[in-house]
């Protein structure tokens, strides 16, 4: 490998090379985090309109729930900040285990 | 966010050089802010402030949200010379966190049986270097003693502003290294940066304790280097 290539499974490489393909793609990254949380500020997922997606924003937690809300962050062209924790209402059903709260911030890639 | 700031974003750090995603949370506006790039106020302050520390996160001015998203090569260690002290270095800079890489074209050195799972280049400095360049995120340590082998890729170092630049060798030794890199028309300041005799000192004796002196060395350089302040602060900033 080149030093000068990015990383084989880096999410910024794969979004560009998704939508440079034609696929309609939303980036969501962890803005902040409270607590212990399972990844640090700054990490990313992108998602496709098909619901494909690469890289993480928590331990597999809430994935589900942002791959989700982007497929209508994609349709609807408008960014959206998710939250995400234990003291949430959506605890039941989506939450972080590892007892944190994070803030995932989805943007469609345009 | 925007396609054609994604495509700068990934430029920069397919060429190694630290970048901030810079994006208004409310609207959404967003730019792309590089290594040389200076920004006025106290927006400015916290991009410099990030920009140093690698450290990405939410601030607020004037009563609005901006997340600074920081991209930060990740940092490597280019060790000249497949001696002692490198194979001891090679695991004590993966526990670290740091990419390294051995190059020596001695192959009696520079042999897999010593270096297991380490990259390694038993090849002269100079060519590795032409395929492989050095850059500000990449340390230098010069081990091998021989100045035929560390001198060039010592002056390659000095000159991309490599962010740690040690050799090893006592101080009558350094003190020939120095004469030798003022003739071939380096400065004393640049001469300075060189960490020698290399590693904190902490009357380290073994090939062991070295390795872990360099690795304190180059961790104490890499967290402390003023990387937005540019090349010329940067380099008054280190030791």
């Amino acid at each position: 490998m080149s030093a000068n290539d990015l990383p084989a499974l880096d999410e910024l490489a794969t979004a560009q090379a998704w939508a440079e393909e034609g696929r309609k793609v939303a980036i969501a990254t962890v803005v902040e985090t409270w607590g212990s949380a399972p990844r640090p500020v700054g990490a990313h997922l992108v998602i496709d309109h098909d619901g494909h997606f690469e890289g993480s924003v928590s331990g597999g937690c809430v994935e589900g729930e942002v791959v989700a809300e982007a497929i209508e962050v994609i349709a609807s062209g408008k960014p959206k900040m998710l939250e995400f924790g234990v003291a949430d209402e959506t605890a039941w059903r989506v939450g972080l285990s590892c007892g944190g709260r994070i803030r995932v911030h989805v943007t469609p890639l345009d | 966010m925007k396609l054609d700031n994604l495509r700068i974003l990934n430029a920069e750090r397919a060429r190694r050089r630290a970048a901030i995603l810079l994006t208004e949370l409310d609207s959404g506006a967003e730019r792309v802010i590089g290594e040389g790039d200076r920004e006025r106020g106290e927006l400015g302050e916290a991009l410099a402030g990030a920009m140093r520390s690698g450290k990405s996160g939410v601030v607020e001015l004037g009563g609005r949200q901006y997340f600074l998203n920081v991209h930060v090569p990740p940092p490597r260690i280019v060790a000249i010379g497949a001696v002692h002290i490198s194979q001891a270095l090679a695991p004590i800079a993966r526990t670290a966190g740091y990419d390294l890489e051995i190059i020596d074209p001695r192959t009696a050195f520079a042999t897999q049986e010593r270096f297991a799972g380490t990259t390694l280049h038993a090849e002269w400095p100079e060519l590795v270097l032409r395929q492989r360049p050095l850059d500000r995120y990449t340390a230098l340590a010069a081990l091998t003693h021989d100045p035929k082998i560390d001198d060039a890729p010592l002056v390659a170092a000095l000159k991309t502003g490599c962010f740690y630049v040690g050799a090893l060798g006592s101080r009558k030794t350094h003190g020939r290294r120095r004469e030798r890199l003022l003739a071939a028309g380096l400065g004393e300041a640049e001469i300075n940066r060189i960490a020698a005799p290399i590693g904190l000192d902490i009357a380290a004796a073994t090939p062991g304790e070295i390795a872990v002196a360099i690795m304190a060395q180059i961790i104490a350089a890499f967290r402390r280097r003023a990387v937005a302040a540019g090349p010329e602060a940067e380099r008054a900033a280190l030791p």
